[in-house]
């Protein structure tokens, strides 16, 4: 027996290959697993897959035309990718979205970050062995997109926001269909809740996996709702308010055990507290224009500015340089999904193989946005 | 940039901490940053974390402008609970010069460097395994140095691989 097979036969570890192609990486995640028996000793993720080079096609586009490629990053997002882009812009330009563009932003973004938690937790729920809530999250999924549609003709990819405000006005039926949507939702979370919640399967799946703590969560830049179930009450939008989110009432869920069930339920709760904000706001949509007076030609004076929105995965930010021509110098987006998707190897750490899948879930990440 | 001095409590602390190596310290459009000599960065930022509470390193990254001396800016943002505070720490840094890895302060800045070594090629001293991350470890070059242009890598690779012209 040489020393090779030597090593290998005392070893107990296995190396296990789970992705890229694999239903419960949301994507073309590769993840390496160094496994002892059950137990996870290390993870090592291999991400890159969908790389498309966002940051450099920007550079080689204007301002303007740069605007449909960031729906394309969080793909299930795109409203907030387009929102946090637009608003980037219009701090270089310092104008501001008139108050009408400014509460239908508001709205858009707030629908979409339902739409974006409902495929969430109807995936995760899929992922652990709940197939029902991914129908019922679907059908009401299906509501918002429907709202997107009538607005934009878009459903996913939908190109809502312009820099400066907005291209279409409302539909005649905007308000209502949003009105139906908020009368009717909450009644369907609760049915989800009841499904899940209570239920005796899930909740010892989901309690004390994958711990991530307040002290992780902030020396590895995670941020969003896998933030605050940490016990961190801190949203941007209360932080620092844009789009005029300071005029609206509404509470920042917070869990304090960090684990896959308190993040369950910080994103349940931020669905109800959305219905809250939309509901103010499509009372208030003021009358007046819907576009700031932005020049033809996008030219912003040089300078560099970081603008960020609470994007519903975490803080989504955009770092763009201008040099006074007419193409960006530099546009670069610091993903929320990127960086929670690196506290994976902490959370995984000592876990059990069945739960890798859980945790991946849990975090939320969208493949499209952690490659860009 | 028609940035604006910037001079507060802050500053004048780390004026005396820092010296000289804290070249600039300005604002542009109310957002507040620093200019700091290379070898300075990381003991500012750990300075920042420890006596400052900027407690989260936000983002990293970099822009190159090929016709200085100094061609690669790195950039770091901060943020800070306590203060509500964000604070952008910029560094100048010839090409072929090492910078130093935040990851001892802010782990977080593991992925985040490694991110900006795919691109620009810049390499991390005391980094634990700075490879590639996004691109695949065959890839010749850095793709956001300006000198690469989407059509000049798509002309080499059609023209490597296919042994055409690519027409673009």
């Amino acid at each position: 027996m040489n020393s090779a097979t030597e090593t290998f036969l005392d070893s107990n570890e296995l190396v296990l290959n789970m992705g890229p192609q694999h239903p419960s990486t949301h994507g073309v995640l590769r993840v390496i697993l160094k496994l002892d028996g059950e137990k996870v000793i290390s993870t090592e993720c291999i991400i890159g897959y969908l790389h498309r080079g966002v940051e450099k096609i920007a550079e080689n586009r204007t301002y303007a035309m740069f605007v449909p490629y960031v729906d394309r990053m969080d793909y299930v997002a795109a409203v907030s990718n387009g929102l946090g882009y637009c608003l980037a812009i219009e701090k270089l330009l310092s104008v501001e979205a008139p108050p009408r563009a400014q509460v239908t932003r508001v709205i858009l973004t707030e629908l979409n970050r339902i739409a974006s938690h409902l495929l969430w937790l109807g995936t995760h729920a899929l992922d652990i062995g709940a197939m029902t809530p991914l129908f019922y999250c679907m059908r009401e999924r299906e509501e918002v997109l429907k709202i997107f549609e009538n607005y934009c003709g878009a459903r996913l990819t939908t190109h809502a926001f312009r820099i400066g405000g907005l291209q279409y006005q409302l539909q005649e039926t905007f308000e209502q269909e949003v009105r139906r949507f908020c009368a009717g939702f909450p009644a369907k979370l609760a049915e989800y809740e009841e499904l899940l919640t209570g239920n005796r399967i899930w909740v010892d799946r989901l309690t004390g996996i994958g711990i991530l703590r307040e002290q992780d969560c902030k020396e590895l830049g995670v941020t969003g709702p896998v933030l605050r179930a940490a016990g961190v009450a801190w949203d941007l939008r209360k932080a620092q308010p844009y789009s005029g989110y300071e005029q609206y009432e509404f509470a920042i869920p917070t869990r304090q055990n960090g684990d896959t069930f308190d993040r369950y339920m910080v994103r349940i709760e931020e669905m109800r507290q959305s219905i809250r904000i939309i509901q103010q706001a499509v009372e208030r949509i003021p009358d007046g224009p819907i576009m700031a007076k932005v020049p033809k030609v996008i030219k912003p004076p040089v300078g560099e500015v970081y603008v960020s929105i609470e994007a519903p995965k975490g803080e989504l930010g955009y770092f763009v340089v201008s040099d006074g021509s007419l193409h960006p110098y530099r546009v670069r987006v610091r993903p929320p999904s990127f960086l929670n998707l690196q506290a994976l190897e902490r959370m995984a750490k000592g876990a059990l193989v069945a739960d890798v899948v859980a945790i991946i879930g849990t975090i939320d990440i969208v493949l499209g946005e952690v490659d860009r | 940039m028609a940035a604006e001095a910037w001079d507060g409590e802050l500053t004048a602390a780390l004026r005396q901490e820092f010296g000289e190596s804290l070249e600039k310290s300005a604002s542009y459009l109310g957002q507040r940053f620093l200019v700091v000599a290379p070898q300075a960065v990381v003991s500012l930022i750990r300075h920042l974390k420890a006596q400052e509470s900027f407690d989260m390193l936000i983002d990293l990254t970099a822009v190159d402008y090929p016709k200085r001396d100094r061609r690669f800016e790195l950039i770091y943002e901060i943020y800070s609970f306590s203060r509500n505070e964000r604070l952008r720490v910029k560094a100048n840094l010839a090409d072929g010069e090492a910078a130093q890895s935040l990851t001892g302060v802010h782990p977080g800045a593991n992925w985040l460097e490694r991110e900006v070594f795919d691109m620009f090629g810049i390499r991390f001293e005391g980094h634990p395994g700075l490879k590639r991350i996004l691109l695949p470890d065959d890839w010749t070059g850095h793709p956001l140095r300006k000198e690469h242009s989407i059509i000049g890598m798509d002309n080499e690779w059609v023209s490597r691989n296919l042994g055409i012209d690519s027409g673009q």
